[in-house]
């Protein structure tokens, strides 16, 4: 069982009832659960949609799109069925928040699921899990039966008359599917590839019907905003970034963790003082802020708050929350290569600059950290990684290619020093050579 | 399914239990085929791997092709096409794993299980494998044996949950949870 955190700083809302059993429907509901949805069946659509835009509750798997906004898209007529789908695909590397959610609070996502179908007048919802997370579809599929024996799913949900039903998925190993139209046609029983956009998921989603989308710790938030009020949301955070956000502080830290702090959180305290500081006693030397996907930043660009427009004005993006600490016995090449070795893995192979390109880099990087690099490869690197962004089928060139140049650019030096045959100035007694998966 | 392929009704691949759960699972979804990808793991995690035969059977249960099965399969990483073993162990090896001796704690298991990647102990109890993040980033390095996690490893804890696996593969327990094999013959709408 993942060990659960605390620090005084944490403002609870989503993890308010992990560990307390709430996977379990009857001490849900002895934790106020299911309020929510009870609250919005008294309330006509446009109630629910307004709440959720004065939340300023912004997308939680990475793009930080409001998720009010994504909701008053759907089209209100429709001739094909319309769609809720929670993506709990949680696969970007440093990132482990669903984790919990699904573990500990699987009704909140469930009661969140409700809650956007009465919004946009979806009638079935979805809950996709990442087919490694078993244990907790496991835990999910429970929550759900013993949902529609209460009869909150199903026909007549709370006895409103209105209908809703909830089907659980497993996915079956690929971080491509996180990408919501490429989920979809994973739902749909085919390879995960992205579809060209547009017609955006609102319009044309899951089986051609209008889709909501959302990241499971939106939906999971989503009773939460109903509860406490909008404004009262919102006020946690900072302008136009409502609310809190559940970091996932993993890497050289003392006490590394899933902690819930209000979005605008100081990056620097985050580290220091909630995660407890560098572990024994090292020195930072970089941070990658939002997941494996995002730019890293150095020491002396952590004093920043953690929302999505700061974080973005610092160079870098929020992501997912997934924040990585590394110190300064860490060779950043060999992070990069194992970033990149990911990437390369995970390219769907779809369109060419993302398949060529992760590939590219990934060889040019074992050579580089094997000590049989080239001056200009450096330069090459970057160049080949900017010539990604932006001209590929789906955010995962980008997500390739945005830390690649931020690594070679950062730590130009360190990547010089790897020249000239010169054994990585970071190498470990004893360790094997980095592999590739 | 080619004309001259024997009737699968006749291939005894799967359990009842899994049979069953096949019956509920093509019910489940407003489009058949959603059922294809869940069909495939459920019916790995009996057979061990996704043979000839499984593959056949999938197709026709869902009513599609068998290259259209595979054309799916092949894209998924959890997805195989040869035994591994009983249990097989996935070791991450992701940044936040890296960062915290996961490289280490797969060279131990290497050590341990006298495999290399992808390896297959000769009894066929364990298999070996890295693999990418599995979102237990907070509680590095991560293994996964089949489905179980196991969480902030070090090299000298590998010997005993091997020891723990050996006992369980003796007693004939294939790790499934016990949850799983309850809710194997009911699903949720049931």
């Amino acid at each position: 069982m993942p060990r659960l955190v605390s620090h005084p700083d944490e403002v609870k809302i989503v993890s308010r009832r992990f560990g307390m059993g709430a996977e379990k429907i009857d001490r849900y509901l002895e934790l106020g659960g299911y309020e929510a949805v009870m609250k919005c069946l008294a309330q006509d659509s446009d109630w629910i949609i307004n709440e959720m835009k004065a939340s300023n509750l912004r997308g939680r798997g990475g793009a930080g799109f409001s998720a009010g906004m994504k909701w008053s898209f759907v089209p209100r007529q429709s001739a094909k069925p319309k769609y809720i789908l929670v993506n709990g695909d949680e696969s970007e590397p440093g990132t482990c928040k669903d984790h919990l959610i699904f573990l500990h609070d699987p009704h909140s996502v469930i009661e969140g699921t409700i809650i956007a179908g009465l919004a946009v007048g979806a009638k079935m919802g979805f809950i996709y899990l990442r087919g490694e997370y078993r244990y907790l579809l496991e835990i999910t599929e429970r929550a759900v039966a013993d949902a529609y024996q209460r009869g909150f799913l199903g026909k007549n949900i709370f006895g409103s008359g209105k209908e809703f039903e909830i089907i659980t998925q497993t996915g079956a190993g690929a971080y491509e599917v996180g990408e919501e139209s490429a989920l979809m046609e994973s739902l749909e029983g085919k390879r995960g590839v992205p579809r060209i956009k547009p017609p955006f998921p609102a319009v044309v989603g899951l089986y051609g019907g209008p889709t909501v989308i959302n990241n499971a710790e939106t939906i999971a938030t989503v009773p939460h905003v109903i509860n406490m009020g909008a404004a009262a949301y919102a006020a946690v955070g900072t302008p136009r970034n409502g609310g809190t956000r559940l970091f996932s502080i993993s890497g050289h830290v003392e006490r590394p963790g899933v902690y819930e702090l209000p979005m605008g959180y100081n990056l620097k305290k985050m580290i220091y003082e909630v995660a407890g500081g560098i572990r024994g006693g090292r020195n930072l030397k970089a941070v990658v802020p939002g997941g494996s996907s995002t730019p890293v930043l150095l020491p002396q660009e952590i004093d920043i708050g953690m929302d999505f427009d700061q974080v973005g004005k610092a160079g870098s993006m929020l992501g997912s929350g997934g924040v990585v600490v590394i110190d300064d016995q860490t060779c950043i090449v060999e992070f990069a290569l194992r970033t990149i070795s990911f990437y390369a893995h995970e390219s769907c192979g779809w369109c060419i600059p993302c398949r060529e390109g992760t590939d590219w880099l990934k060889k040019s990087l074992t050579r580089f950290h094997a000590g049989f690099g080239a001056p200009s490869d450096i330069d090459n690197m970057q160049y080949l990684a900017e010539n990604m962004l932006g001209r590929t089928f789906c955010p995962l060139g980008d997500a390739a290619a945005m830390p690649t140049i931020a690594f070679i650019k950062k730590f130009r030096k360190e990547f010089e020093d790897h020249l000239n045959g010169k054994p990585c100035p970071f190498a470990r007694e004893g360790v094997l050579q980095l592999t590739v998966v | 399914m080619s004309p001259n392929h024997p009737n699968p009704e006749s291939i005894p691949v799967f359990s009842p239990q899994l049979a069953a759960r096949f019956d509920a699972l093509v019910q489940k979804y407003p489009v058949k085929r959603s059922a294809l990808i869940p069909m495939l793991l459920y019916a790995q995690d009996e057979v061990g791997y996704l043979s000839d035969a499984v593959v056949a059977e999938v197709a026709r249960r869902i009513g599609i092709t068998e290259l259209e099965v595979r054309n799916v399969a092949t894209y998924y990483s959890m997805l195989r096409f040869r035994p591994a073993g009983q249990f097989n162990i996935q070791v991450c090896t992701n940044i936040s794993c890296l960062l915290r001796g996961a490289y280490e704690v797969y060279e131990r298991f290497q050590e341990e299980l006298g495999v290399g990647p992808h390896g297959v102990t000769p009894d066929g109890v364990f298999s070996l494998e890295e693999v990418e993040c599995v979102g237990a980033c907070c509680w590095a390095p991560a293994v996964q044996v089949n489905y179980d996690f196991h969480d902030e490893l070090k090299p000298d804890l590998v010997p005993g949950i091997l020891s723990g696996y050996r006992g369980k593969a003796k007693a004939g327990n294939n790790g499934a949870s016990s949850l799983e094999k309850k809710a194997n013959s009911k699903e949720p709408h049931a």
